[in-house]
């Protein structure tokens, strides 16, 4: 049961992550119609400038708030310079042009902090595991990337439902044309909700490196798992992206940690081994299918358009 | 229809080989392959500063003949690494192929590399097929057989009175090759082992909650280049730390330790190299290397080194002759020179016949932190599968 409970919660830290990068995924995606391949790269871009900012200043906390900062900044310049061209043009375009935004921003990457990859280092409290239950140990740092993560669903949420701006992101969302027409500057609100999203990408990307990895093309393996969630979400809805990465996280952690011991209860040791592996890393697209053909739109379609 | 492009070719270097020694003064061409995009390119970083500080102490020059080196990065990829190893092989004429850090990488190169009877140095890259069906009277390796470094962990385990281990590595040939190794030594029992996928999956929580879970006396990680630093952190932050100790593999080297520090210290690690090795050739190496690249070598550079020496063995015994792949080839096999792990033989197979020992990493007096060898677990260790490699 404890070891149930365990990897539960492993499995809602992964969500937890997947939901920081499909929210400003689903909210670029629902408004503003564009496919961003790009969006990976501003995961990796934080996750940089976080191990970067928090050498300087020798404080995890502070390289942290200085990165989703500068995130923000190198998000609003990408939309202003580059990404603004691509609105009118098709679905096809944006991929083209998105991807080229990926491939520049690896390269990039590689110039200004060479090809070796960086090490982002936890201050040492946050370093050990606290026993949550009796005899259930954690880790300190994936319970804070849970707790963080939940105050960032919460403070965007507040922001959507509780704002004005939140207000013409939804009305956005609904109906472009119009929110135009009523006089919003649809200009202004896109540069300012990609910016949001990149400032989600890489506070994601940061708070994953210190587990995880602060490498060139660490975002790319996790967009797709991030379009899934969008995918299974509905697009351009925050609570559907909370509730399909929570469901995307768990459906991963739980098949690995679980398909290769039920299929060992019909099948050889070797054979389940081997199945149970290329199975638990399909689970989370058979997910997707099975709510694709249940529900088209997604889990929560934003209002209809 | 292989044999007809190959047997010309053959015949035409043959024939054109001692004219051109002749002619004109030989340059020697080394083809390069190692991996220097990603965060392994750190690895390949430091084999090629191996390399070519070997080059700087033979005075550029191997068996007196002026040297170039061609460097291909293979990107961790063995579709990559085989196109490069042709290019080298068919475009640029290199005399010989040197590097190899990954298995796989290695297996999908061997072909073209035997095809063309390229002498060929493998620096890092251990697949059990090379050391047994798959050999070559061409390869050589200054390397070992992927299990010999797990199975001395094997056996130290056993001596520690471990009864109980749970294995953990990547699911690719190297992987398999490595948990097969504890196996073949290790007299407790094995409660559990997980492969994971390679190279993408770089989150091993619910790995690490399934060991804690099982609990054993040890675990047991192989997990090579900046993957096994992520590793040893998230065993760390789960709280495995001084309840579950760790045996590694390929984890805790000269290129992790600087990013782990405190967390690399006591855990156990087996290696054939180690940078204090009381030799003199070592010493060389260690002191020439820090103070060229203000960095310490890994096993991978020193591996990376040795294929100097024993290249230089090769074009001295033929006299530059480099078609003379027999005489090369007959020179090599005695591996005569100070190799900085202090000498070893080839088996028929041409893979190191070494000791292994146990390394551990402390903290300096001065805050910086440095592998030390604790003891030799196994002296003069063939690998198990050299009776399969029909080279006698």
């Amino acid at each position: 049961m404890l070891y149930f409970i365990e990897q539960f919660l492993n499995g809602i830290q992964l969500g937890m992550l997947l939901f920081l990068l499909a929210a400003g995924l689903t909210l670029i995606f629902g408004i503003m119609d564009l496919v961003n391949l790009a969006h990976g790269s501003l995961y990796m871009i934080g996750a940089y400038f976080a191990a970067s900012f928090a050498q300087l200043t020798d404080s995890f906390v502070l390289g942290a708030i200085l990165a989703v900062l500068a995130t923000f900044a190198v998000g609003i310049v990408l939309e202003v310079v580059a990404i603004r061209r691509l609105y009118a043009r098709s679905h096809l375009d944006h991929v083209l042009g998105t991807f080229g935004l990926l491939l520049f921003f690896n390269e990039l990457v590689r110039l200004i902090w060479g090809p070796a990859g960086m090490t982002l280092s936890l201050p040492s409290e946050m370093l050990n595991a606290v026993e949550i239950l009796p005899g259930l140990f954690y880790p300190v740092y994936r319970l804070v990337i849970i707790g963080v993560t939940l105050a960032v669903a919460g403070l965007l949420y507040g922001l959507v439902m509780g704002t004005r701006l939140g207000m013409l992101i939804r009305a956005g969302a609904s109906n472009r044309e119009m929110v135009g027409a009523l006089g919003v500057n649809i200009k202004v609100l896109y540069t300012l909700i990609f910016g949001l999203g990149a400032a989600l990408a890489g506070f994601a990307g940061l708070m994953q490196a210190p587990i995880l990895t602060v490498q060139i093309g660490m975002g790319e393996n996790i967009l797709i798992a991030a379009f899934v969630v969008v995918t299974i979400g509905g697009i351009g809805s925050i609570r559907g992206a909370f509730v399909a990465a929570l469901l995307v996280g768990l459906v991963d952690t739980v098949g690995r940690a679980f398909v290769p011991d039920l299929l060992r209860v019909y099948l050889s040791a070797s054979a389940s081994a081997s199945l149970g592996r290329s199975l638990s890393s399909m689970m989370i697209y058979l997910v997707m299918a099975l709510v694709l053909i249940v529900r088209p739109e997604g889990l929560f379609p934003a209002a209809s358009k | 229809m292989k044999m007809t492009t190959i047997v010309p070719a053959a015949a035409l270097a043959l024939f054109v080989g001692p004219v051109v020694a002749q002619a004109q003064q030989q340059t020697v061409k080394i083809g390069f392959i190692s991996t220097f995009s990603g965060p392994p390119a750190a690895i390949g970083n430091d084999m090629k500063n191996a390399f070519e500080l070997g080059l700087d102490h033979h005075g550029r020059k191997l068996g007196g003949l002026p040297v170039e080196v061609i460097y291909e990065d293979d990107q961790l990829k063995p579709e990559v690494g085989v196109q490069k190893t042709q290019k080298l092989i068919e475009s640029d004429h290199v005399d010989f192929v040197v590097g190899y850090i990954w298995s796989n990488v290695l297996l999908a190169s061997l072909k073209p590399l035997v095809d063309s009877k390229t002498m060929t140095i493998v620096t890092n890259a251990g697949a059990s097929q090379l050391a047994g069906e798959q050999c070559s009277p061409y390869v050589f390796s200054t390397s070992w057989n992927n299990d010999q470094t797990p199975a001395s962990l094997g056996l130290y385990m056993n001596q520690k009175g471990v009864k109980t281990v749970f294995l953990l590595g990547p699911n690719y040939a190297a992987g398999k090759d490595m948990l097969a190794g504890v196996q073949s030594t290790f007299t407790g029992q094995i409660v559990g082992q997980e492969l994971t996928r390679w190279p993408d999956q770089i989150d091993f929580s619910a790995e690490l909650s399934k060991a804690r879970e099982a609990k054993p006396d040890a675990i047991f990680a192989f997990y090579p280049g900046g993957i096994g630093a992520q590793f040893v952190t998230q065993y760390a932050q789960a709280g495995l730390k001084g309840h579950i100790p760790l045996y590694t593999a390929f984890i805790i080297d000269d290129l992790s330790l600087p990013r782990l520090k405190d967390l690399a210290v006591g855990i156990a690690s087996a290696q054939e190299w180690v940078s204090d090795l009381p030799n003199a050739a070592n010493q060389k190496f260690v002191a020439d290397y820090k103070a060229k690249y203000s960095s310490s070598p890994s096993f991978y550079g020193a591996q990376t080194y040795d294929a100097v020496a024993l290249l230089d063995t090769a074009v001295t015994a033929v006299k530059g002759d480099l078609s003379d792949k027999e005489g090369m080839r007959k020179e090599m096999e005695k591996a005569d020179f100070a190799s900085v792990r202090g000498g070893f033989k080839f088996g028929n197979n041409h893979i190191p016949i070494q000791n292994f020992y146990l390394d551990e990493a402390v903290k300096n007096a001065d805050g910086s932190y440095a592998l030390r060898t604790v003891t030799t677990i196994v002296k003069d260790d063939q690998d198990k599968f050299h009776d399969k490699c029909p080279m006698k």
